[in-house]
């Protein structure tokens, strides 16, 4: 019977906390794979051109993207589309597009609230110039052609 | 007899992790947005109400269908536009070709001499994306110059060293005079 009994006193065992770091790592892991960095998602291909005379898109919160290329899936065609959030738009949506971005913002920040062009480099400029006297009519003046950082020759 | 080795605690290794969580969560830049910053024109209300503007003080910047420069009636090509635009818009008071030119003061700079070219820039809606980009960047870029020069000349500074006041009296000195034109449509695409 001795043969069985443990030597020493009877004690808890402690806890092994070495899995720890390794359910943190995981955790990490999915974090990094499942977060997504953009907020809408793209319907639309935005290569963008190249500048060297860019600045900062200071304050992301007062920004409002507005994205326009050719569909990803290809059997919308390849004419360049318009996509504001997470549909497809036409040219005149545009003012109540801008009109519900002003309301989410507070009174203060309207006034600064700047439209970014995500536009792709193949795309005419006719469906540019659209947006943009849309833009106009409701007093949306600040826009950014938003770029990449490159000599503008190589476009 | 066989000597058990003692653990090595490993608990601290949980906080490095975090640690690590930590920096990179605070180092990561969630995709910084570059671009060109450009302020639309209010829209016209009428369309007769031309403003009679000196040929002379005009540079026409034409873009068609086929992303091909036409510089006052000249084709051009990108690569020359910069410089064009810089020889446009520095002010040559003997110069009969040049655009006129009018002495101002600002504050900080003193009497400036100004030229009163303004440079018009008008696509086609078949013109692509990033020649007007293209066309855009080399613009700005020669208006960048003259703003660089002119720091030099100024405050022997180069102009990303210049404090807020002086920035903002370069900017007044030497404005950026790009004028769309409203876009027409010369027919189908």
């Amino acid at each position: 019977m001795g043969k069985f009994r443990k030597e020493g006193k009877k004690e808890v065992p402690q806890v092994s906390t070495s899995s720890l770091p390794d359910i943190v790592y995981m955790l990490i892991f999915f974090f990094m794979i499942t977060t997504s960095m953009r907020d809408v998602e793209l319907k639309v291909k935005t290569a963008m051109p190249k500048a060297t005379e860019i600045q900062k898109l200071e304050r992301k919160a007062l920004v409002s993207s507005i994205y326009i290329g050719p569909p990803r899936d290809t059997k919308l065609g390849t004419e360049s589309r318009i996509q504001l959030d997470d549909a497809f738009a036409r040219p005149q949506d545009i003012a109540d597009w801008i009109q519900k971005e002003r309301d989410s913002r507070s009174e203060a920040d309207r006034p600064l609230l700047t439209t970014a062009l995500k536009v792709h480099k193949e795309t005419r400029m006719g469906v540019v110039t659209d947006v943009k006297q849309e833009l106009r009519k409701v007093g949306a003046f600040r826009i950014n052609y938003t770029t990449l950082k490159g000599s503008a020759l190589e476009n | 007899m066989a000597r058990k080795t003692p653990e090595i605690n490993s608990s601290s290794q949980a906080d490095i992790a975090f640690l690590l969580l930590c920096f990179f969560l605070m180092t990561t830049s969630m995709d910084v947005d570059y671009g060109i910053t450009r302020r639309l024109p209010p829209p016209v209300e009428q369309n007769d109400e031309d403003v009679k503007v000196k040929e002379r003080n005009v540079m026409n910047v034409m873009v068609n269908k086929s992303d091909k420069l036409l510089v006052n009636g000249r084709p051009s090509d990108i690569s020359l536009l910069k410089d064009e635009a810089k020889r446009f818009m520095t002010p040559r008071p003997n110069d009969e070709t040049a655009p006129e030119v009018e002495t101002k003061h600002f504050d900080l700079v003193g009497d400036v001499l100004m030229s009163k070219g303004v440079i018009s820039l008008q696509n086609d809606r078949g013109t692509s994306y990033a020649m007007y980009i293209s066309v855009q960047n080399e613009l700005a870029r020669a208006f960048n110059e003259l703003k660089e020069e002119m720091a030099w000349q100024k405050f022997h500074k180069h102009l990303d060293q210049l404090t807020e006041d002086q920035t903002k009296a370069i900017n007044e000195a030497v404005p950026v005079r790009v004028s769309e034109a409203e876009p027409v449509v010369y027919g189908a695409n």
